[in-house]
């Protein structure tokens, strides 16, 4: 496979031609914000926060879809950038009713590490306060649409390894939500086999085992890694 | 600078900031060295003095009342900061707004989830009017500075305090950002 050579915030940075520009700026020691993606499924570019400037481009980019090309110059810190990504982490706060106070993600949520990463000391937009449910009919995990930020990490680990396809997405634009089988309650959802995946990747409180209470939900990837691994590589470790 | 004139206030909150702000111990004495505090839920003024340097507000605007002395406070203060979560976000105060309107939240709290003497409370003129929708503070008065936390940490209040007397810009960074 052929090999690409561009810049990273004016570091030359190699990489394979199939690889992204996030995946070329990980290698190179160059930390990106990211929320929706997730390693072992495919990348959406659904949250925006990748997004970076390319020479030459006027457009933003989003580095987790984006595949490097010879001789681009990439640059993933600008003001430009700062200021957008802190504006949609505001964003995301406003859109639904984010309480971390009273989460079960509190301390362990990667919308608040993004926050304080951005740093948001406050949301200079209006708070939506949209009216949601919080479905507990399932007999071992709840979610929470208040907390949910359509990253649709737990529709694609569902389809892509468990292989169920209990989540999609439903509606559109601010009324897009999160919907089991044919929009029933999970509880009623036949397509879900219970194996937990959604609520190890779900990035906030949103899916959590039922029981738990404020800051006890604490998300372990490394059951999600250790799947996709073995699965691509033959390698049963971690 | 002479010393500081430092007010504390108590809107739609729960008091835990201030609790966290008495949990700052030590720091506490050499704050008396340096500031006056002029009117706080812990001292006896009533009435919001004129040319207060410094207000720390708790808690999130949810009625007329908190409406009317958050003017009064812009009006009168150099340094307004918003303190804590509450006050910051709208937080915990503000968790019934998804419920509509102060009617519908009123029959929900004090008539459908009653088990006795289901009845909607009103004494006008002595219990302020609740607003429709909750508010963090900035929108409703210009803020200058945010502390957030649930409640926020001692130290990070300490922070915030020592840049303000030094004179530097009360913006704070990295984890002392964290809410909740």
């Amino acid at each position: 496979m052929a090999v690409k050579t561009l810049t990273i915030d004016d570091k030359p940075v190699s990489a394979r031609e199939d690889q992204t520009i996030l995946e070329a700026a990980r290698e190179a020691g160059i930390g990106i914000p990211t929320l929706c993606q997730l390693s072992g499924v495919a990348n959406l570019g659904a949250c925006r926060l990748c997004l970076v400037e390319v020479a030459g481009v006027p457009k933003l980019l989003p580095a987790c879809v984006t595949l490097v090309q010879e001789g681009m110059q990439v640059f993933t810190n600008t003001e430009r950038l700062r200021e957008y990504r802190k504006m949609i982490v505001e964003l995301l706060f406003a859109e639904r009713n984010h309480v971390c106070a009273v989460c079960v993600a509190n301390g362990h949520c990667e919308l608040q590490n993004l926050a304080i990463a951005v740093g948001m000391d406050h949301v200079r937009y209006s708070y939506r306060f949209p009216k949601l449910e919080v479905d507990t009919t399932h007999e071992k995990f709840g979610i929470d649409h208040n907390r949910c930020v359509l990253c649709a990490r737990c529709v694609r680990v569902c389809d892509e390894i468990e292989g169920a396809h209990t989540w999609d997405i439903a509606g559109r634009g601010a009324k897009s939500h999160i919907i089991s089988d044919m929009n029933v309650p999970w509880g009623s959802a036949t397509s879900c086999t219970s194996c937990g995946k959604c609520v190890q990747a779900c990035p906030t409180g949103a899916i959590f085992k039922l029981g738990a209470t404020v800051a006890e939900q604490i998300k372990d990837r490394t059951r999600l890694d250790f799947i996709v691994t073995a699965r691509e590589k033959k390698q049963w470790v971690g | 600078m002479g010393r500081l004139r430092v007010a504390t206030v108590w809107m739609g909150g729960c008091s835990g900031c201030h609790m966290s702000f008495l949990d700052m111990d030590e720091f506490l004495i050499d704050l008396a060295d340096l500031a006056d505090v002029v009117y706080s839920p812990v001292a006896d003024p009533k009435e919001y003095p004129e040319n207060v340097d410094l207000c720390l507000v708790e808690g999130a605007v949810a009625n007329d009342e908190h409406v009317e002395l958050a003017h009064t406070i812009r009006e009168r203060t150099k340094i307004v900061v918003a303190f804590g979560d509450c006050a910051v976000t709208g937080n915990v105060t503000a968790m019934r707004n998804p419920l509509g309107a102060v009617e519908p939240i009123l029959q929900r709290i004090y008539v459908e989830a009653a088990t006795i003497h289901g009845r909607i409370p009103f004494e006008k003129g002595i219990v302020p009017e609740l607003l429709d929708r909750v508010a963090p503070l900035h929108e409703i008065i210009p803020v200058d500075a945010f502390l957030p936390g649930c409640p926020p940490p001692a130290p990070r209040i300490r922070k915030m305090l020592e840049k303000i007397v030094a004179g530097e810009p009360a913006v704070l960074e990295g984890d002392d950002l964290k809410p909740g």
